[in-house]
């Protein structure tokens, strides 16, 4: 297990390397002069000009400038925004929990739509449940979450007044936005869950078990399910930036605080360093995310760390 | 139901996104000759109008009408769906190909930036692509065409490695084929159904960052119609124009389920396996 984690760590190394230039580089693919560029939503006077261009030391060699844009990041320093003038890291603190606050629900309402949807499509082949299911997951599949979004704003909020539409605090703010959020993942979930639970249920231990004369109910849970979730638990993982590509349009539907919206009013105000400071923290939270899912996946499913370890 | 059943199902909802999808691009096509209300005039006294014979889907804040526009924003939409898929199947095709084909230390280094590529989720690298580029639907299109090329990197450098190792691809090399011709006329013919289905399913994600962007702000300017401007543009109308979101929220639903099931029948057709699965 502990060669499996090193050698999973020792790929991450590289890419998160990768992404520290990635996000080194906007500022410096930006046309023309980056400085003017950047101060171009501030309306910023020829002091400020000058206050940013030797703050930034642009006429430095490039290699100069990422060494101290790295040293500065492994110490959480990732500048100052333009606007507000706050350190960047501090932004990103106000906004982070309420994005990991949404994440979490909206996981939480994929998996239980999706698990349920899916096996009821899967126990019922070519029934009319499981065509309604993988209707109701092509739509979902389908349904742009700010469309989505708005449904929900118009049906729970404003028509049945059951649930406010947008702001921060309490788990009745947080239900639309998770549901929003949550039913677009379970498409996939569910389309996921399905494929893979056939395909269990066609293995020889299946037959036996039903043949043991064990009731379907314990067939399914206890037999099946923990094989069919393994393909699920990798899913997961990947469409985790799917996620949080829904939150970067929810939070804004729902106005929501959020490193989402953080994003988008970053690109909006031209604010830089606040851009790259979130493209950063984002990215880096990908990164770990996947490698806790590689590592968990491992541990559901023995093959894996054994094949890896003796290669 | 049986598995002949099954496949016609399949057939069917293919057909009727098939259906679906000729009508959007021709309506993309043709939109202009076809309606009869400028989507950009504004009339202050029609404002807020609910859908009727006059404006069958309503009017919005400033009285222009929604089905015109919904039919011109058609073309904006379709085309940053389908120019954001070429960016990303030309891009994929170069580096997968090369990657694939040419193993060692490009493929090596390759790998290593699709890596670090896919560390970004594909709304934040458009997102950063936008932000590099600047707004507009030219910006939206390539920031989403480039966010998808390493899932077409990964898919066909997968595939080349595959087919590589068939007999029939040493035979050429064998033979005396060039790398250059092997890889283009031996290896790429065979890898190209399922890069045909990503692509067309690539559609479908395409139409709906794009969208989404336009949505944020980044996309074109109002009052160009798009399907995600339009539907931003909506949202603070919800009760008294409901229909102005309604318009470019059902047209882009619709078309990406179009061509959703168009990709899933494109599948089960030319990935073989799924085949010889459907016709037993």
């Amino acid at each position: 297990m502990l060669v499996y984690l090193q050698q999973r760590l020792a790929l991450a190394v590289p890419v998160v390397f990768g992404v520290s230039i990635v996000v080194f580089a906007i500022v410096h693919l930006l046309p023309g002069d980056p400085v003017l560029v950047m101060l171009s939503g501030a309306n910023a006077t020829p002091e400020q000009v000058a206050e940013l261009r030797a703050q930034l030391r642009f006429e430095d060699p490039l290699v100069v400038q990422y060494w101290r844009f790295l040293r500065r990041a492994l110490v959480g320093d990732l500048g100052r925004s333009i606007f507000s003038k706050r350190p960047v890291i501090e932004e990103i603190a106000a906004q982070l929990p309420s994005t990991l606050e949404l994440a979490a629900a909206a996981i939480a309402i994929a998996l239980a739509v999706g698990l349920v949807l899916g096996i009821l499509a899967a126990l019922r082949p070519n029934s009319w449940i499981d065509r309604l299911s993988m209707l109701v997951a092509l739509s979902g599949i389908s349904m742009p979450s700010f469309w989505l979004g708005l449904l929900l704003i118009f049906a729970f909020s404003l028509e049945l007044g059951w649930l406010p539409a947008t702001g921060q605090g309490g788990w009745r703010r947080l239900i639309l936005p998770a549901a929003t959020i949550g039913l677009n993942y379970a498409a996939v979930v569910a389309r996921l869950v399905r494929s893979s639970f056939l395909e269990v249920l066609g293995n020889a231990y299946i037959g036996t078990a039903r043949a043991k004369g064990l009731a379907e109910r314990i067939v399914v849970l206890k037999h099946a399910l923990g094989n069919a979730l393994i393909p699920v638990v990798t899913i997961i993982g990947v469409q985790l930036g799917n996620l949080l590509a829904g939150t970067i349009i929810v939070e804004t539907v729902f106005s929501r605080r959020g490193m989402g919206r953080l994003a988008v009013t970053a690109v909006l105000d031209k604010d830089y360093p606040l851009i790259q400071g979130v493209v950063l923290v984002s990215a880096l939270g990908y990164v770990l995310v996947n490698l806790l899912v590689d590592v968990s996946y491992s541990l559901i499913d023995p093959r894996i760390r054994h094949r890896e370890g003796a290669a | 139901m049986t598995a002949a059943a099954l496949l016609l199902s399949r057939r069917r909802a293919a057909l009727l996104g098939a259906g679906i999808l000729v009508l959007v691009v021709g309506l993309a096509v043709l939109g202009p000759a076809l309606i009869r209300t400028d989507p950009l005039k504004m009339s202050i006294v029609d404002a807020l109008s609910a859908p009727s014979a006059a404006h069958p889907f309503g009017t919005d804040q400033y009285g222009r009408d929604v089905l015109s526009r919904v039919i011109s924003g058609a073309r904006l939409s379709l085309v940053t769906g389908a120019g954001a898929v070429l960016i990303a199947l030309a891009g994929g095709l170069l580096l997968g190909l090369v990657s694939g084909a040419a193993g060692g230390w490009p493929d090596l280094l390759m790998m290593r930036v699709v890596d670090v590529m896919m560390a970004f989720p594909s709304v934040l690298l458009a997102l950063v692509v936008v932000a590099v580029l600047g707004h507009g639907s030219t910006n939206v299109m390539v920031a989403v065409g480039v966010s998808l090329i390493p899932t077409f990197v990964r898919l066909i450098r997968g595939n080349v490695l595959v087919v590589r190792e068939q007999a029939y691809v040493e035979a050429a090399r064998a033979l005396g084929c060039r790398p250059r011709r092997v890889t283009l006329q031996h290896i790429l013919p065979n890898i190209i159904a399922p890069v045909i289905v990503l692509a067309t399913i690539a559609v479908a994600w395409s139409i709906i960052i794009g969208a989404s962007l336009s949505f944020l702000g980044l996309g074109p300017r109002p009052p160009i119609p798009e399907w995600g401007v339009d539907l931003s543009n909506g949202r603070n109308y919800l009760l008294r124009g409901w229909w102005i979101s309604a318009g470019p929220g059902v047209a882009i639903m619709t078309t990406v389920i179009a061509v959703n099931l168009v990709g899933d029948a494109l599948r089960d057709v030319l990935d073989p396996r799924v085949r010889s699965l459907t016709s037993i």
